[in-house]
């Protein structure tokens, strides 16, 4: 894992001081919200429903023992004794005081953390696979290359007012499972037929009320020309993305009604004069950074079997590891998703166990997922037993990763001031109906998405089943939508017609299933079954 | 560059006067013209760019140009930080000026994007402000002043 | 009738202009008529609240108060998933009348 040098630690330092200052001139008066707003958005403090809300950047969703901890004590000592891990693989909480946020960053500061750029129109953390440096499938590790933009994007000068937020996600897998397509610059880093790696560049997808998947516009940028690559595409759009309406002032906008030609060339224009500014780091520092992200210490001789004999222990193997490079060992997946529980909620407790099972099993490691769950990146199989049964004791051990019981649900009207409706309410009766239903473990991979409203921070439109939230003459009302995908094959859902209500909604859902169940083929998912049959079995069931 | 020299105390100071100035030269007190406007004539050697021009329109002019005003009408409004950046990496080197909704937390930004010059609508708090300007003990990244990013301090033998 | 409301500005909790002050109960906010443009802008400068904003609400027959929109109604209670973290965490109906 990264470590902070001397370097990195005095900009978060400066930066917790920067924000203090700024928090006291706000108490002080010297600050009106108006000027302290966006101050305080870059630092991840937002205004919600109940309180003060605030978002803590886990870059490129890695996490050490020691930082999950801090996390733990930040929930108990500032919070009330809990997190939301969300789809940015980012965690927050939701009962901040304004008084408390200079210390609870200075916290954070002490174990290398920070909540620099987790809102506001700046570039925000940067996302990564969330089984980097582990999967078998995977080319390089892209974290390496993440870490190299996390420093350049931090407090970028040019950059700190653009038109709208900005995310960028970095993989190293032609297995796309960060949702890469869907961010407003994706790279993945590829080889060339030289044998080089370089980045291919995305810009343009996002979700929200405009969904996009992002264009392909240079399919190779050497690694020595990454940092300008991207200040290129930046600047095109901090200078052109609109910015007379909100709603259309992210760059998947310019880039659509300027088409990709034409912003690609500007780009490249952009780019070739910008070759000799000297904005390039030094290549040594990515050669510094690599190391880093070096495998840990794997055993060698280590024996591939499992010993299933206990079946709910062998159905939590086949639904929550995932195929590991190294012999003996596979990335473990825990779920937030207790059937009926909040999803991507943990508590102070939750955290300081997942904490000890990294240390204990996973060298020290883990990860947040866009899907509000959390890897054991490197665990080995003699050990799954024994990790499986502490996790079960302490809620954890749900097997139902990537199934309907795995939903995404943003905060929605529990606690978000934008929202519609609520989503959190409707993800526990979804999930306790196909419990009930005996279903949880039988319909294959179905991956349900639930936004409380139009901004999609729950990824709705990339759901195989993706629910909406709205708001229908002041009641909650939901639309259901189908045929979303966020992985390399991403496309976007549609809506199914009309909306349905708080109950409506789950016996759409429940319906949704029943038509692939009658309509499937010998090894589709519920996504294959969609896309091959199309909406009108889907409608006719629906509203027929 | 030149050592942070304040004009007059802030009590002092009307809306729009320069307040910061990073420069020891004479102040350049010629009115600045638009950029239609400056394109257009021979003999106007300040001008004032708005978030919506092209600086690049500038860049066969550079050499007569001693004042360029870049005007941020709302500090929400990111665009003069390219158009510096823009003008510094075409080698100007006269007075940038960073005019309009100029508030605290924008200043070091500014700064190492290469404007010298600060003229706030609300003239700063002076503490406060000096603060700003040395917020940073090092940057990340290249930009358009002479500090030495931290990638270059990590690798120096 | 309109009532006002907004958040601590220290503390980010939700509360109610009662007249005199800000409660975080919003049985205790009173109408404000039409005119409290000034009031919300002075209670902003001397920084007793931040973000107010008024609302429409009904005062019910027993005295308490019922703001006219869900999205307030949470926010008068508290997050309708986490009976426990409300304001009434013993009132077994708090929720279904927020809905
Ligand atoms: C509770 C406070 C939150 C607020 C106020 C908020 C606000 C927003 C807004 C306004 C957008 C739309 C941006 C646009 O289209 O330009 C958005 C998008 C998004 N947010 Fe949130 N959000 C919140 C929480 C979350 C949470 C909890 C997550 C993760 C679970 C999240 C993840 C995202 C994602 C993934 C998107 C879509 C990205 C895209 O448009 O490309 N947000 N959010
Ligand atoms: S999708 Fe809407 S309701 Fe949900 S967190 Fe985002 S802004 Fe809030």
């Amino acid at each position: 894992m990264y470590k902070y040098d001397q370097y990195d630690q005095a900009m978060v330092d400066a930066r917790v001081e920067e924000f203090r200052d700024q928090c006291r001139r706000r108490m002080e008066g010297h600050l009106t919200e108006d000027q302290f707003k966006p101050l305080r958005l870059m630092n991840g403090l937002y205004l919600q429903l109940h309180a003060y809300m605030l978002r803590v950047a886990v870059p490129y969703g890695t996490l050490n023992g020691q930082q999950m901890d801090a996390l733990a004590d930040i929930a108990d000592k500032y919070d009330r004794g809990y997190g939301h891990f969300t789809t940015r693989q980012n965690i927050q909480y939701n009962w901040i005081k304004l008084e408390d946020a200079g210390d609870i960053l200075a916290d954070l500061a002490k174990v290398e953390m920070h909540a620099i750029q987790t809102s506001g129109n700046c570039i925000r953390n940067i996302s990564a696979d969330h089984f980097a440096g582990a999967a078998a499938d995977e080319l390089v590790d892209p974290r390496p290359y993440a870490e190299l933009m996390r420093q350049w994007s931090s407090f970028h000068p040019e950059f700190t007012y653009l038109p709208r937020k900005f995310k960028i996600c970095v993989i190293g897998a032609d297995k796309d499972r960060a949702a890469m397509k869907l961010h407003d610059i994706g790279i993945q880093i590829v080889k060339n037929d030289e044998g080089e790696l370089g980045a291919q560049f995305y810009v343009g997808g996002g979700m929200g009320r405009t969904p996009m998947i992002a264009p392909m516009i240079r399919e190779f940028v050497p690694l020595d020309q990454l940092i300008t690559y991207a200040e290129a595409c930046l600047r095109v759009y901090n200078r052109y993305g609109r910015r007379d309406n909100k709603y259309k002032a992210r760059i998947k906008i310019l880039v659509h009604e300027l088409g990709k030609e034409e912003y690609t060339r500007q780009v490249e224009e952009e780019f070739q004069h910008m070759l000799d500014q000297g904005i390039e780091p030094p290549f040594a520092e990515l050669e510094r950074i690599r190391p880093y992200f070096a495998d840990p210490a794997f055993e060698t001789g280590l024996s591939d079997d499992i010993d299933r004999s206990d079946p709910d222990f062998a159905l939590w193997v086949d639904t929550n590891t995932h195929a590991h490079k190294a012999p003996g060992y596979v990335s473990a997946v825990i779920s937030l998703k207790p059937v009926g529980g909040i999803p991507g909620d943990a508590t102070a407790e939750q955290m300081h166990l997942m904490a000890d099972l990294a240390r204990e099993y996973s060298f020290d490691e883990c990860r947040v997922m866009h899907t509000q769950n959390i890897v054991l990146p490197h665990v080995k199989k003699a050990d799954l037993y024994a990790l499986w049964q502490k996790l079960e004791a302490a809620g954890l051990g749900t097997a139902n990763l990537d199934q309907i019981g795995d939903i995404i649900a943003c905060p929605g009207l529990d606690y978000c001031s934008l929202a519609n409706a609520r989503s959190i309410p409707v993800a526990q009766k979804i999930a306790q109906r196909f419990e009930e239903k005996g279903q949880s473990n039988t319909l294959g991979e179905l991956k349900l998405k639930i936004s409380g409203c139009i901004n999609a921070c729950g990824h709705h439109h990339a759901g195989h089943i993706g629910i909406l939230g709205v708001d229908k003459k002041g009641k909650e009302n939901y639309q259901l939508l189908l045929g979303g995908s966020e992985g390399e094959d991403t496309s976007l859902a549609k809506i199914t017609g009309p909306g349905f209500d708080e109950d409506g909604i789950v016996d759409a859902v429940e319906k949704a299933t029943e038509v692939y169940l009658n309509e499937k083929q010998e090894g589709e998912r519920f996504l294959d079954t969609y896309r091959r049959v199309g909406m009108a079995p889907f409608k006719e069931a629906l509203y027929g | 560059m030149a050592e942070l020299i304040s004009e007059n105390p802030a009590e002092a100071l009307a809306s729009g006067d320069v307040q910061f100035r990073f420069r020891d030269d004479e102040l350049v007190s010629d009115p600045a013209v638009t950029v239609d406007a400056f394109v257009g004539q021979s003999n106007a050697v300040a001008v004032r760019i708005e978030p919506g021009d092209d600086a690049r329109e500038l860049l066969p002019h550079l050499d007569r140009i001693a004042l360029v005003e870049v005007n941020f009408p709302a500090y929400t409004d990111g665009r003069g930080y390219s158009a510096a950046r823009i003008l510094r990496e075409a080698g100007y080197a006269g007075e940038l000026r960073a005019v309009g909704d100029v508030l605290i937390d924008q200043l070091s930004h500014m700064k190492r994007c290469g404007f010298d010059a600060f003229a706030p609508d609300a003239p700063l708090n002076e503490d406060d402000a000096k603060a700003a300007f040395d917020r940073w003990p090092h940057v990340y990244q290249s930009a358009a002043d002479d500090r030495t990013p931290i990638w270059n301090l990590r690798h120096e033998r | 009738m309109k009532i006002l409301t907004g958040n601590n500005l220290e503390t980010g909790a939700v509360v109610w202009w009662e007249g005199k002050g800000w409660s975080l109960h919003v049985d205790d906010a009173v109408d404000a008529g039409e005119e409290f443009e000034t009031l919300l802008a002075t209670e902003e400068a001397e920084r007793r609240v931040v973000g107010a904003y008024a609302i429409d609400a009904e005062r019910l027959d027993d005295g308490r108060v019922r703001p006219a929109h869900i999205k307030d109604r949470v926010r008068a209670l508290g997050p309708t998933v986490r009976p426990d973290l409300t304001l009434k965490p013993n009132d077994p109906n708090a929720i279904a009348e927020v809905l």
